[in-house]
């Protein structure tokens, strides 16, 4: 990313009238940040969720696995993580689009963080409810799906939601890989108008305007999952 | 003048009062048990002798102390009055020696030999003094509750007030507590307790308060309130008839 | 074309390592005196101190770290000062980090069972007396374990600082890759590298809870 001239003077006068030539940018990048965060929030809690199955009751060959991945994401940076995913794998092969690879990045990321959160979740359940499903003839993956992972899951939800507003906030850094997000959108335009801190402050309230949005979607989606009475 | 004087106190969560105006003024050695069912408002009254609640009408005073809300009129106040809690709340990161000096270096600016001299003989006196270096949670709810007993009289506070202390007891380990409390009964400490030990209350207090729904509904000697209850609510409250 | 073995890359990043270890310490460290400032206007007796602190709380974590450090990095040239990246990333990466460590250490205060602000305040000690000694010497015994794991949560924040230009692992990255076309290979190192700091502190503050959890139970 260049970086502009940063020599302001002293008598530095605010200048919002480029809103008005760049919003269209603004609402593209608010759309692809906000694909970014749906396509990740729904593929990485699946992904948390298999991979807590696997942690807590998962065949034993699948667990140092998951166990390496999960501690592998969790102790890097999200950043890195996309860089290798970007610029690493195509060496391998595969080639991606930048949109591709930011939306595999927050998959992977929030799945590792996901299962931890999820696992919690599961170790909570007491112990008679896996009797009383293997008692009623369940198999083991029976009764998780059926009898413990809704109980589970409602749970950790605020736990999760946490985390999938703090991997929306550090989906800005997709923009490092020219995918068009909101940061994206907010480097472009102080490039073309030299008007940095404007076009980060009103970026910077969106992402706000975004979190706290996100936080009230998480809510009502828990009460349409888990109606009624909370799991204890 | 009485040591404590309690004057129309009233009290309100909200919408809800639970003081409707409560006076009672104790005189120095007397012993006042508070009795009534949960609700009736003993322990909030005893809490706001000691200012752990704030009063929205009325005054209190305690050896001329009187009650206000602010950190130095409630430093005075609670310098004259010590207080014990149902659930002992002692420090748990501190040894029993310490939580009985603790307050007195840290409030009183006691110098520390003279605490730690100060602390052993009140634990000695509540028969804990081998106990000086052990942590709370080595200790049983009986002793923990004497130890809580020691640390407000290491204050030298002129009264004190027991909030159901021995509530959060074993059946067993009662007794310990209330033979301290019986001591310092007859050494002439004042006290406020309120209690369900209604054995304990006859034997040992010169008052009886029974409050009922934020007042005080009948008080008297304990002879004249267990024997010859007058209002239906306190015949019901003892279970004669 | 020069060859770069895989030592070369390995050395040019550690090197650059020792700036995120830096600046890693400086915003713990820097993010916990303002994060202990943070916790005393949050459980402060003035409401308008406690909105204050709440208020700040929610625009650091509710806002992307990245634009944090845009608006450090941007607007302190505003004032007409030439902010060298180190400072901007410095400055936003305490402000930052206070914010989380002031929450976390709340919840710790508030863990602290009501009784031992009653009884310490019935023994007539002043609130700062309070906190100084009997709810902080608690409070802080559960705070070791979150506040271990937040600085995992440090350490992968500096990275973002190689984005305004501070010279750190992730820039050291990106500058070995333009240099050797080995993009793989360079941040995997990079992401081991990483990984080499976290997880000895994810790993401790794991045990340290468990340690916590067990000590609890015996009580």
């Amino acid at each position: 990313m260049p970086l502009p001239n940063r020599g302001a003077p002293l008598n530095y006068q605010f200048e919002f009238g480029w809103l008005a030539e760049y919003y269209p940018q603004i609402v593209k990048g608010i759309g692809i940040t906000i694909e970014l965060i749906a396509v990740g929030a729904v593929a990485g809690i699946s992904l948390g969720i298999f991979c807590a199955w696997v942690r807590a009751l998962g065949p034993a060959w699948l667990k140092p696995i998951v166990a390496l991945y999960v501690e592998l994401i969790r102790n890097t940076p999200f950043l890195i993580q996309l860089f290798f995913i970007f610029f690493g794998l195509p060496s391998l092969g595969p080639q991606l689009s930048e949109l591709q690879a930011a939306n595999i990045a927050m998959v992977v990321n929030l799945g590792a963080y996901s299962c931890e959160i999820i696992r919690a979740g599961i170790q909570a359940t007491p112990k008679g409810q896996f009797e009383a499903g293997a008692s009623l003839a369940m198999t083991r993956f029976e009764t998780f799906r059926h009898v413990v992972l809704v109980p589970s899951l409602q749970r950790i939800w605020p736990a999760l939601s946490s985390q999938v507003v703090i991997v929306m906030l550090g989906s800005a850094v997709v923009s490092q890989i020219a995918a068009e997000d909101l940061t994206f959108a907010a480097n472009f335009i102080q490039s073309r108008t030299f008007r940095a801190f404007e076009a980060y402050i009103v970026s910077t309230a969106v992402y706000l305007a975004l979190a706290v949005l996100l936080r009230q979607v998480l809510a009502i989606v828990g009460g349409l999952i888990f109606p009624r009475r909370a799991a204890r | 003048m009485s040591l404590i004087e309690i004057t129309e106190v009233r009290k309100s969560y909200g919408a809800n009062e639970v003081l409707k105006g409560i006076n009672l003024d104790v005189e120095p050695g007397e012993v006042i048990a508070i009795i009534g069912k949960s609700g009736s408002g003993k322990s909030t009254l005893l809490r706001c002798i000691n200012g752990l609640e704030t009063i929205s009408n009325g005054s209190i005073s305690v050896a001329g102390a009187q009650l206000h809300d602010d950190e130095v009129h409630l430093k005075a106040l609670r310098l004259k009055v010590g207080m014990i809690f149902q659930q002992f709340n002692l420090f748990p990161h501190l040894t029993v020696g310490s939580n009985v000096m603790l307050s007195q270096t840290v409030v009183k600016k006691t110098a520390k030999p003279e605490a730690e001299t100060m602390a052993r003989r009140m634990l000695e006196r509540v028969g804990l003094e081998q106990k000086f270096d052990a942590y709370p949670d080595e200790l049983s709810g009986g002793q923990q509750q004497r130890v809580a007993i020691a640390r407000a009289l290491a204050m030298q506070p002129m009264a004190l007030l027991c909030d159901e202390i021995t509530s959060a007891l074993d059946p067993e380990l009662v007794a310990e507590v209330l033979a301290v409390v019986r001591e310092l009964a007859a050494e002439g400490m004042t006290l406020l307790m309120v209690t369900h030990e209604m054995k304990f209350a006859r034997d040992v207090c010169s008052r009886v308060v029974f409050m009922h729904q934020g007042r005080v509904h009948e008080i008297g000697r304990p002879e004249e309130v267990f024997a010859n209850p007058q209002t239906p609510e306190l015949r019901q409250f003892l279970g004669v008839h | 074309m020069i060859e770069f073995t895989i030592w070369d890359i390995l050395r040019n990043l550690l090197l650059a390592t020792r700036w995120t270890v830096v600046l890693s310490l400086v915003s713990f460290v820097g993010g916990g005196i303002v994060g202990l400032g943070l916790l005393f206007l949050r459980i402060s007796k003035r409401a308008w101190l406690r909105s204050l602190a709440k208020y700040y709380i929610e625009l650091f974590q509710g806002t992307p770290l990245l634009m944090q450090l845009f608006i450090a990095f941007f607007g302190l040239g505003l004032f007409g000062i030439d902010v060298p990246a180190w400072l901007a990333a410095g400055l936003a990466l305490i402000l930052w980090s206070a914010a989380f460590l002031g929450e976390i250490w709340r919840g710790c205060v508030e863990a602290i069972a009501k009784g031992q602000w009653e009884a310490s305040a019935s023994l007539g000690m002043g609130r700062l007396q309070q906190m100084r000694y009997v709810i902080l010497p608690q409070a802080m015994k559960i705070a070791v374990p979150p506040t271990v794991g937040f600085s995992v949560q440090v350490i992968k924040g500096t990275a973002l600082t190689s984005i305004i230009g501070f010279v750190e692992l992730s820039k050291a990255g990106t500058v070995v890759t333009n240099a050797t076309f080995q993009p793989f290979t360079v941040y995997g190192l990079v992401a081991l590298i990483y990984f080499a700091l976290c997880w000895p502190l994810s790993k401790s503050s794991q045990i340290l809870e468990r340690k916590l959890n067990v000590a609890h139970r015996n009580h």
